[in-house]
């Protein structure tokens, strides 16, 4: 007898700042591609997107003052709460973009830790290409999340691909590396530690000095 | 209820007329701001403690007592007093003789300090924060509490025979809060000691000071100094009061857009919806630190900050009157009411030399 099927969460984080944006096509491509993959293993997925421009403000607010107003707060517990994770950045000047580092940058030290993640940029040129591996890959490596092997990347010449072209393979690719993770894993596996519950109780603390 | 108010220290840029004052200046204007509490009927005046630019209160106890000569009825307290970076041996001599000189009108407020560089400059690791608060602070409770200390640990030199003068006046050191913005484990360390814990408060939206105090409730009578709605709790609070609202948002908007700590970030009206940031009417101010008994319970002890952000003097002495005049006796009278008779007021000299006596005089009567 087959178990019911568990329902995960999928948080998908988009930088595109166009409308539309190719970044956000792609995210959605991957979206659909998991969901299925998901399905095709016996799980049922909802997804939230989180549209980082729609926090432009808000992350340059938290930037000044250290906490996240409103919007941005249900932003951050979306991704942080996800069970996997699709990140999906616009190349700038060699890298990720900025509003895309921000968001990373205001997250918790240990928000994504073991959380797994499809990683995905777009750019006009194919050139850009390696900005998974040498920006985006150690990133998500130093918050100690868990990418799936495979990256996706699209250049403009990939949304005029034919069926023969390689943008939907590696999409399915990805899809069903990120969907083996997720599926893989016990409901609600990782959640970030919480300092009220982690707190060393006093006594010890003191070591016997008192 | 206690009410007053603290400032971090800083010398500040009027962001409106371009003028910096001179350190002498804000020197004086804080003293006239300390004094003008008294006068207007607050109750507690606390100044902060920093070792860099743009802030000069490197020495608060000097400050204090300066302040303590010319007053009579304000209490002096710390906002905060760094705990990391000072010898726990000069904080319980300096805070001993301020509080034989200021008759027993003396608290203090811990703090680990927000300047990494701080650290270094007194011989510190930033990375032992949390050890040095535990070990600096146990220290100094032993030397209070005890008339010979031997002692040995991590960060100073060993005292074998010790005795730091003066003591305590009438035996009873000053009361301590512990202040933090962040860390449950300064609100435990409060907790442990039975001490008061004050959550900073106007940074962050007041989810985060609610959980922080509730924390420490749930620790303090985890810890068997009361029930959990006896733990003594300070706030801190942030406004800005004219009679009329219209005229407190627009002159303290140019102000809030420059501030040091936030601004060029959020509007006004985004800051003061998510923090306790007050712009208005005294009525407004009213209903607003009202409210924070919602979310932290019976409190103890309120403290605003006036003076920041490069407020003019006159300006800061303006809302002092407003609030001593048709802010503050209304919230007394109003958190009076509402307080129930088993949740204690905030710990005075005197209040607790005579709970001192009280522990102490059975024990006599059992000895003889």
């Amino acid at each position: 007898m087959t178990p019911p099927p568990a329902t995960r969460t999928l948080a998908v984080v988009s930088a595109g700042l166009g409308t539309p944006s190719s970044t956000r096509l792609l995210a959605d491509r991957l979206t659909v591609a998991t969901v299925e993959a998901l399905r095709q293993r016996g799980d049922d997925a909802t997804v939230e997107v989180v549209e980082l421009r729609e926090h432009a403000r808000e992350l340059a607010d938290h930037l000044v003052t250290g906490f996240p107003a409103g919007g941005l707060r249900a932003a951050i517990d979306t991704v942080v709460g996800a069970d996997g994770l699709i990140a999906v950045t616009p190349v700038f000047s060699a890298s990720y973009s900025g509003l895309f580092k921000t968001f990373v940058d205001v997250l918790d030290p240990d928000a994504l830790t073991g959380k797994p993640t499809l990683l995905g940029a777009t750019a006009g040129s194919a050139r850009h290409s390696l900005v998974l591996e040498h920006a985006m890959r150690p990133l998500f490596a130093h918050l100690r999340a868990i990418t799936v092997p495979t990256a996706v990347f699209a250049a403009a010449e990939d949304w005029a691909d034919g069926d023969g072209g390689s943008l939907a393979p590696r999409i399915g690719r990805a899809a069903g590396e990120l969907a083996d993770l997720v599926a893989g894993r016990p409901a609600r596996a990782a959640s970030p530690a919480d300092p009220f519950a982690d707190f060393v109780p006093f006594d010890q603390l003191l070591g016997g000095q008192a | 209820m206690q009410f007053g108010v603290f400032t971090v220290s800083d010398v500040t840029t009027d962001p409106t007329t371009g003028r910096t004052p001179s350190e002498a200046e804000r020197i004086q204007a804080v003293v006239a701001i300390a004094k003008k509490a008294e006068e207007v009927g607050l109750d507690v005046f606390a100044l902060g403690e920093h070792h860099n630019p743009p802030f000069f209160s490197s020495s608060p106890t000097t400050t204090l007592a300066y302040i303590a000569a010319q007053t009579s009825t304000l209490h002096l307290s710390t906002s905060t007093t760094l705990i990391t970076t000072n010898d726990p041996v000069k904080i319980a001599e300096d805070y001993a003789m301020l509080q034989h000189l200021s008759g027993g009108r003396v608290d203090l407020m811990m703090g680990r300090g927000n300047t990494g560089p701080v650290y270094p400059w007194f011989g510190k690791d930033i990375r032992d924060g949390i050890p040095l608060a535990v070990e600096n602070y146990a220290l100094l409770r032993r030397l209070w509490d005890t008339e010979v200390v031997d002692w040995q640990g991590r960060y100073r030199t060993p005292l074998q025979g010790f005795t730091s003068t003066p003591r305590p006046l009438d035996g009873v050191p000053p009361f301590v809060w512990h202040g933090s913005i962040r860390s449950p484990q300064i609100a435990e360390q409060a907790a442990y000691y039975g001490d008061g814990f004050f959550a900073n408060h106007i940074f962050w939206p007041k989810e985060h000071t609610q959980r922080m105090v509730e924390f420490y409730r749930g620790r303090f009578a985890h810890h068997g100094h009361g029930d959990a709605d006896q733990a003594i709790v300070g706030l801190g609070g942030q406004v800005f009061v004219r009679r009329n609202s219209q005229d407190a948002v627009r002159e303290f908007r140019p102000y809030f857009d420059e501030a040091p700590v936030y601004g060029h970030g959020p509007s006004l009206e985004e800051f003061s919806r998510e923090t306790p940031l007050t712009v208005g009417s005294p009525q407004q101010v009213i209903e607003r630190t009202l409210g924070f008994r919602d979310y932290v319970g019976d409190y103890q002890r309120q403290l605003f900050l006036l003076d920041h952000a490069g407020l003019p003097l006159k300006t800061v002495l303006e809302q002092l009157d407003l609030l001593g005049e048709e802010v503050v006796p209304v919230l007394r009278r109003e958190f009076a009411a509402l307080k129930p008779a088993h949740v204690p007021d905030a710990p005075t000299h005197a209040s607790r030399v005579e709970a001192a006596r009280s522990v102490q005089a059975p024990a006599e009567v059992a000895a003889r």
